[in-house]
């Protein structure tokens, strides 16, 4: 069986306005506060194209790899509901924004992330839309309230071609989404605040034989829930057939306490939505460099190289430098981009440090972050800033604390009393010994105290070197480097 | 001229105002008016009043009494558009015609009649009523009308006002305001102001904002301006044309006001008459007055040539599926959810829905709703609509090409005959009617073309007959001018009502014709 994923994917616009009114766009706001006279459909209000949703759109076509159509249009698609006041929404049917776009992911082959593959997946199109209200059902009263301060916000409608075959596929490439656009600031993309909307429609086939039925599953609230909506989804579709069922092309819900997808009530069914040009809006004229007009008043035009020229740099070029000027594993860079903030925090780290950014990326990976997780803490909640962990890493560096005595240190950072780091080390007296003539005392005092293992060291059995080494250390409560202590150890086994 | 005696101080604002709104109550009969915002504009006036005796007008406009069409916004003024569907709805927002007129201090004196949404041609097929032409009780008429009896003539043999904008047409025609706003679709300010002998301007789509004027058609509809003379229409233009940001459809360049120049040389004009505008159905009353006002261009100087525009006997069709799948779309948003006439039914959304919209459109609107969703299912879609695209593009282009052939005004009758008596037109019902009588002038919506009736002659039965001049695009300057010329050449009468009379005053007694400016 191959299984085919395809998405459409709602990303909210993060701009202060709506797409084409001048309503405010926050989120969780008294209900219908933000409602302009157009958002009401009042009647004789007509459309204004907000700007900044234009470029948000453009500057995420660039990022996606797409052509911008320097003409493209607006439609009315007509259907009836409550969250909908005009009866039609305002979108791009016939010619959208940007076309014919690419997106690379990667995924990691095996669970201990230490190869990954990199995949893409065609967008088709992005077009710009508006978003409706929202309405809440009330059974109990047999009622349903309407809030419209959703209503008319701008949303980039991206539609990802069906090139993935499961759900970590959709997962990883709509994280990935994520991240540009994040990245982009066209928009904040968080998932759990309704500003990225993901639906996926997912199909079946024997190869070589033509596609299966596809169904659209929608409801998905998170990444996670995404993967899971996929896979049970093909699952199901897999046992239907081969059970001699057929696939109905529907819609489904998927729900998230259960696992599963289910039907949805056919809220639209086969609806013809009856779509015509938006009169009160001309074609959206978009220029470049070459077609800009001399006497154009630059307010009122967006040219696509200025936009270009100022596009930051987007994940996949971050993890790359990151790898070259760090000389981290590419798996180091998808984790430091993956946390809000985490990259920033190890490259401040870094520049306050002498450690090598090779061992630091470990301390931040294995420590900073697990901790974090454990806690449930972004980057930004940490309790450990960089500079102290910088401070902490400068000591380890200088030979001061052993290793073992860092992760005691940091473990008491974790409580953020304002210590710092030497104050610490000093408070549990875990300075490393660096009397020479101490450290031989205690070695002496160590081989002297187990003839057996002197004898199997002698004999030729060095790995029996590593116990001798750990009593030393619980002699020296972790005060003594290792390295030094070996060298010691081997130079007085060998007189 | 009643600008000037405003200045001059020999009427005040409030007096105007006060005058108007009496003769309005009593020629409530016309019912003209569906809302007297009597409170409102005598405020208003009191303030234009403050201002002159301080010596500082707001302009030509100051204290000029004006009504609107009801299917305009206005803040804290009913707005029905003559439907029960928005029976009592009061928006909380000025048009921005609406805004502009008020900012020159002119007086608000309340909405008038028209067809329910602005969808006829009689203004007859409103909630409140149709409107009455008032030259059905002008002395012109009742004299050339075959008297049964007194009042069997009042009462059965009133005429129509024509539409959609009667009720504008006839406020202005019966002396009620000084000007009126329109909103020309089809054809819905020319054609009454062709039946009730006054100027109807519609203006080049895209010079006027729309913003917050209901749409009917949103690519072809544009406010239109009602007045007793042509210079009084420049005026309001004036004062109403330029972009408006609220408005995508209204164009970026600067638009500076003009003055109306007295054109005494027409010798280097190049007026078109186009053969196809001798339409089935023209009386030979107005076919005869047509030639004579070619003669009349010719005889001055004019060059005077016949010309085709080929692609007119389509456009009635085209009208009817772009209209229809507009008015579908643009009437959607009439649930009862958010505001207006919301149905008792409370079943279930979809029922609410649906009974709201049977229990507040009329037959003339749930009509055009039904063909127009019909004409844009997919299946449809490309057989129609797009269809229907092209043939506009086609008759545009018939402009265009006159245009380019050296013609700058194109000369034609504006309806087929003098306004019908109430009670025939009523025979036949809004569709056939309304593809009858936009004949004339629909195409020019299509092409977004300027256009302007000009009262000429009455006719047999005394009725008002008026001819349209079609510009080129945002040539209102010209096309204006050779109206107002031409309006100085017939010496269109001035109506006798017996109503205006007993207001009589000074400043309309010894005037031919009452304008402001």
């Amino acid at each position: 069986w191959v299984p085919v994923v395809g998405l459409e994917i709602h990303a909210q616009i993060s701009s202060n306005s709506k797409l084409f009114s001048g309503s405010q766009v926050q989120f969780a706001a008294p209900p219908n506060s933000l409602v302009s006279f157009f958002d009401a459909s009042l009647p004789g209000t007509l459309p204004v194209l907000n700007r900044r949703c234009v470029e948000a759109a453009v500057m995420t076509g660039l990022a996606l790899n797409c052509s911008i159509n320097k003409k493209s249009l607006f439609d009315r698609k007509h259907y009836f509901y409550a969250d909908l006041p005009a009866g039609y929404q305002i979108t791009q049917q016939r010619v959208p924004i940007a076309v014919n776009g690419s997106l690379s992911y990667s995924l990691c082959i095996d669970s201990k992330m230490s190869q990954m593959v990199t995949k893409t997946v065609r967008i088709k199109q992005i077009q710009l839309e508006q978003d409706s209200g929202k309405s809440l059902h009330d059974d109990t009263r047999s009622q349903t309230l309407v809030d419209l301060n959703r209503a008319g916000v701008g949303l980039m409608e991206v539609v990802m071609e069906p090139d993935m075959c499961c759900g970590e596929e959709a997962a990883a490439a709509v994280r990935e989404l994520q991240l540009i656009l994040q990245t982009l600031g066209s928009s904040q993309a968080v998932m759990a605040e309704g500003q990225l909307r993901v639906d996926a429609n997912v199909s079946v086939h024997h190869p070589g034989e033509p596609y299966g039925v596809r169904t659209e599953v929608k409801n998905i609230n998170s990444i996670r829930f995404l993967a899971k909506a996929v896979d049970y989804e093909i699952q199901r579709q897999i046992e239907e057939l081969e059970n001699g069922g057929t696939i109905l092309n529907e819609t489904r819900a998927f729900d998230s306490k259960l696992g599963c997808t289910v039907p949805m009530r056919d809220k639209e069914g086969k609806q013809d939505y009856r779509f015509m040009p938006e009169p009160n809006l001309p074609p959206l004229i978009l220029y470049d460099t070459k077609s800009l007009p001399a006497n154009m008043n630059h307010q009122q035009v967006v040219n696509i190289d200025w936009i270009r020229e100022r596009l930051p740099d987007l994940p996949r070029v971050k993890r790359a430098k990151l790898v070259e000027r760090y000389g981290i594993l590419p798996e180091h860079s998808f984790t430091l981009l993956n946390e809000d903030g985490l990259s920033e925090f190890f490259e401040n780290v870094v520049k306050q440090t002498q450690m090598k950014p090779k061992k630091v990326i470990g301390w931040i990976l294995n420590d900073l972050l697990s901790y974090l997780k454990q806690h449930s803490l972004t980057v930004k909640e940490s309790p450990v800033s960089s500079f102290l962990l910088a401070d902490l890493l400068n000591l380890l560096e200088k030979k001061e604390i052993s290793p073992t005595a860092a992760k005691q240190v940091l473990g008491e950072l974790w409580k953020g009393e304002g210590k710092t780091p030497l104050e610490i080390v000093k408070e549990k007296k875990l300075e490393l010994i660096h009397d020479q003539k101490e450290l031989e005392q205690i070695c002496q005092a160590v081989i002297d105290g187990q003839e057996n293992e002197v004898m199997a060291i002698k004999a030729g059995n060095l790995k029996v070197l590593n116990k001798l080494i750990g009593l030393v250390q619980r002699k020296t409560q972790g005060r003594s480097n290792p390295v030094l202590v070996k060298q010691l150890l081997e130079k007085k086994l060998s007189e | 001229q009643v600008s000037a005696a405003l200045k001059e101080g020999r009427v005040t604002p409030t007096e105007l105002c006060q005058r108007c709104l009496s003769l309005i109550k009593s020629t409530k009969f016309l019912n003209a008016y569906i809302t007297v915002a009597e409170e409102t504009a005598l405020k208003q006036a009191e303030e234009s009043e403050k201002r002159y005796r301080t010596g500082q007008p707001l302009g030509v406009l100051d204290g000029i009494p004006v009504a609107v069409k009801d299917n305009f916004n206005t803040a804290g003024i009913e707005t029905t558009c003559a439907s029960n569907m928005l029976k009592g709805y009061i928006s909380p927002y000025n048009a921005t015609v609406v805004q502009k007129l008020l900012d020159r201090g002119a007086v608000l004196l309340g909405k008038t009649n028209l067809d329910e949404f602005a969808m006829g041609s009689g203004s007859t097929d409103g909630v409140f009523g149709p409107v009455r032409n008032p030259w059905s009780y002008s002395r012109q008429y009742k004299e050339k009308s075959v008297l049964k009896s007194q009042s069997e003539d009042e009462e059965s043999n009133w005429v129509i006002s024509g539409g959609s904008s009667g009720g504008s047409a006839a406020a202005v025609s019966s002396f009620t305001c000084f000007a009126a706003l329109g909103s020309d679709t089809g054809g819905s300010t020319r054609n009454p102001a062709a039946h009730c002998g006054v100027v109807g301007l519609k203006p080049t789509y895209g010079l006027i904002s729309r913003h917050g004027l209901i749409p009917l058609v949103n690519s072809m509809d544009v406010p239109g301006i009602l007045t007793r003379c042509v210079d009084d229409a420049a005026v309001v233009l004036g004062s109403l044309a330029g972009h408006d940001p609220k408005d995508s459809t209204t164009i970026q360049d600067n638009f500076k006001p003009f003055e109306l120049p007295n054109l005494t040389d027409i010798s280097k004009l190049s007026i078109g008459i186009p053969k196809e505008y001798n339409a089935p159905g023209l009386s030979s009353e107005i076919l005869a007055l047509w030639s004579r006002a070619a003669d009349l261009f010719k005889n001055a100087g004019a060059k005077v040539i016949e010309v085709s525009l080929p692609h007119t006997r389509y456009s009635i069709v085209c009208y009817h599926v772009l209209c229809t799948a507009e008015v579908a779309s643009n009437m959607a948003r009439f649930d009862g959810l958010e505001y207006g006439h919301r149905s008792n039914m409370n079943k279930s959304t979809e029922s609410m829905y649906a009974a709201t919209r049977r229990e507040g459109f009329n037959d003339v609107v749930r009509g055009r709703i039904l063909s127009g969703n019909y004409f844009l299912l997919k299946q449809n879609y490309e057989n129609y609509f797009i269809k229907a695209q092209k043939v506009r593009r086609l008759i545009a282009n018939d402009f265009v090409k006159v245009f380019q052939s050296g013609v700058e005004i194109l000369l034609t009758p504006t309806t087929l005959s003098d306004a019908a008596p109430y009670m025939e037109f009523i025979k036949e019902d809004n569709r056939t009617r309304s593809t009858q009588d936009d004949i004339l002038t629909q195409a020019a919506n299509m092409a977004g073309l300027p256009a302007i009736n000009v009262p000429t002659a009455l006719s047999e039965r005394g009725l008002p007959i008026g001819l349209q001049f079609i510009g080129r695009s945002f040539q209102e300057k010209q096309l204006l001018s050779v109206a107002k010329w031409f309006e100085k050449q017939v010496k269109f009468p001035v109506i006798q009502l017996e109503e205006v009379k007993r207001h009589d005053h000074d400043v309309f007694q010894h005037q031919k014709s009452a304008s402001f400016s």
